[in-house]
């Protein structure tokens, strides 16, 4: 099934539908960070965790796809083996096919698939790229940025942008030196968030961006720094505890309603952009003008720009569309 | 919008031997050639591989086997594949396999042998030939 979707087979969209309704139950939790920093380990160690509780688990791990190629080696289950055998574990990896900012389209889809499928706890972990990985705000219900301590590039990495997604921080490999200082930081950055007044306005609302804004009076949650090693599991309890009563919070304060009917929202968005461009584009790509253009842009008597401009004016005006232009 | 399927292999070396240098060139080279390769590593049980094969939906298992082991491994992971009914999936060998052996393991039901010596090319052509 999740196979059709990352294939973009039209069956898929029918099975879907049908799912659709069976799913949003899941908890959705994002992971992303740098290369390296230990992401695939740590969800390891997390499924472990939820595992003791007895809770059914389901892990997306992204991969990147070469752009020249098309071809991916994904390799991120391969430090998830121990729970190869273990029936209430799903992992599937996916390439990233081409988006950009970590998460391939069909993550998505393959989430509410999980999710109708009854897992309780869904695990995205996003490719290794660092500092622009938002879409993982429109999929997950909870973020998780990991960082390692030593580099500079730990702090580097949470820059702009991804400091302001993240729900909880994880300082993994806290064994090497510089761990205590790469925590200071970190906490010192996310009070800085807190405390100007555009940081008050991302308390208040934590997906500002978003527009979900929790209802007046209702407390906030503040961002947790945590401090983990992956590897031996040391301080990985703590971490999924704090999601887990992260989502509590969540639901108690209603803001994981409103989350959720804003995702909703994006992935209506994202399916409305997907399915007119997809029809758009070989519309278009069938047409004269579009031949006719790119012969022109070859023999080198119209510049790509105007010929871009023209062909869609064009398509607009044969089909009697009418749009405000600003 | 692309729609082509997309060849996913899942390389997997089952059993003791400890040389994954081959599976991993074997690995790169197939995304090369723009497959979608799920690499599990060493040391493998066949209910991982089966697990696995499972879960990511792919459409070639590919074994590196330098142990020797290759017709008793191929020929359990096959029954087990049956039992589960995985058999649309292409069993594939690669490795250090002697060449009286290759009919044998055809007629295991594995669809491709690539031994030592097998060029990256013949690799690629080989897997593609399969979903033709």
């Amino acid at each position: 099934m999740i196979r059709l979707i990352d294939d973009n087979n039209p069956k898929a969209f029918s099975l879907l539908k049908q799912l659709y309704p069976h799913s949003g139950n899941a908890f959705i939790i994002g992971i992303t960070g740098s290369p390296g920093v230990g992401k695939s380990t740590l969800i390891d160690a997390l499924i472990f965790e939820f595992r003791k509780l007895d809770l059914k688990i389901a892990v997306i791990a992204v991969d990147p796809t070469s752009p020249f190629s098309g071809g991916a080696i994904l390799g991120d289950r391969l430090r998830m083996q121990r729970h190869a055998s273990d029936e209430k574990v799903f992992i599937r990896s996916m390439a990233s096919r081409g988006q950009k900012g970590g998460l391939s389209r069909a993550t998505k889809d393959a989430a509410i698939v999980l999710s109708a499928m009854g897992y309780e706890i869904i695990i995205i972990e996003t490719v290794g790229a660092g500092q622009a990985e938002f879409d993982i705000a429109s999929v997950a219900h909870s973020i998780g940025i990991v960082t390692i301590p030593g580099t500079g590039d730990g702090i580097q990495a949470v820059k702009a942008g991804i400091l302001e997604i993240g729900d909880i921080f994880i300082v993994n490999k806290n064994d090497r030196p510089d761990a205590q200082a790469a925590v200071l930081e970190l906490k010192m950055m996310l009070s800085m968030r807190n405390s100007n007044t555009l940081g008050q306005i991302l308390n208040q609302a934590p997906r500002d961006k978003f527009e979900i804004c929790p209802q007046k009076g209702c407390s906030t949650w503040a961002p947790r720094v945590l401090k983990t090693i992956a590897q031996n599991g040391t301080g990985v309890k703590e971490l999924a505890d704090t999601f887990l009563s992260h989502f509590d919070f969540m639901k108690k304060n209603n803001i994981l309603d409103l989350k959720k009917k804003e995702l909703e929202r994006i992935y209506f968005n994202s399916l409305l952009k997907d399915l007119a461009m997809g029809k758009i584009e070989l519309f278009m790509q069938e047409s004269m003008d579009f031949k006719d253009a790119l012969n022109q842009i070859e023999a080198g008597l119209v510049d790509p720009i105007t010929a871009a401009e023209h062909v869609v004016n064009h398509l607009m005006v044969t089909r009697n569309l009418k749009v405000q232009d600003n | 919008m692309e729609t082509k399927n997309k060849i996913r292999v899942l390389i997997a070396k089952p059993g003791l031997d400890g040389h994954d240098k081959g599976a991993k060139i074997v690995a790169l080279a197939l995304r090369d050639a723009g497959m979608e390769v799920i690499y599990s590593g060493l040391h493998q049980t066949l209910d991982q591989i089966i697990q696995t094969a499972t879960q990511e939906a792919v459409d070639v298992i590919g074994l590196s086997i330098m142990s020797g082991a290759h017709l008793p491994i191929c020929e359990k992971l096959m029954t087990m594949m049956k039992e589960k009914g995985l058999e649309d999936i292409c069993l594939t060998v690669g490795g250090v396999i002697p060449h009286q052996d290759i009919p044998r393991l055809k007629q295991i039901g594995v669809s491709a042998v690539f031994p030592g010596g097998t060029s990256f090319e013949d690799i690629v052509f080989g897997m593609n030939k399969l979903f033709e």
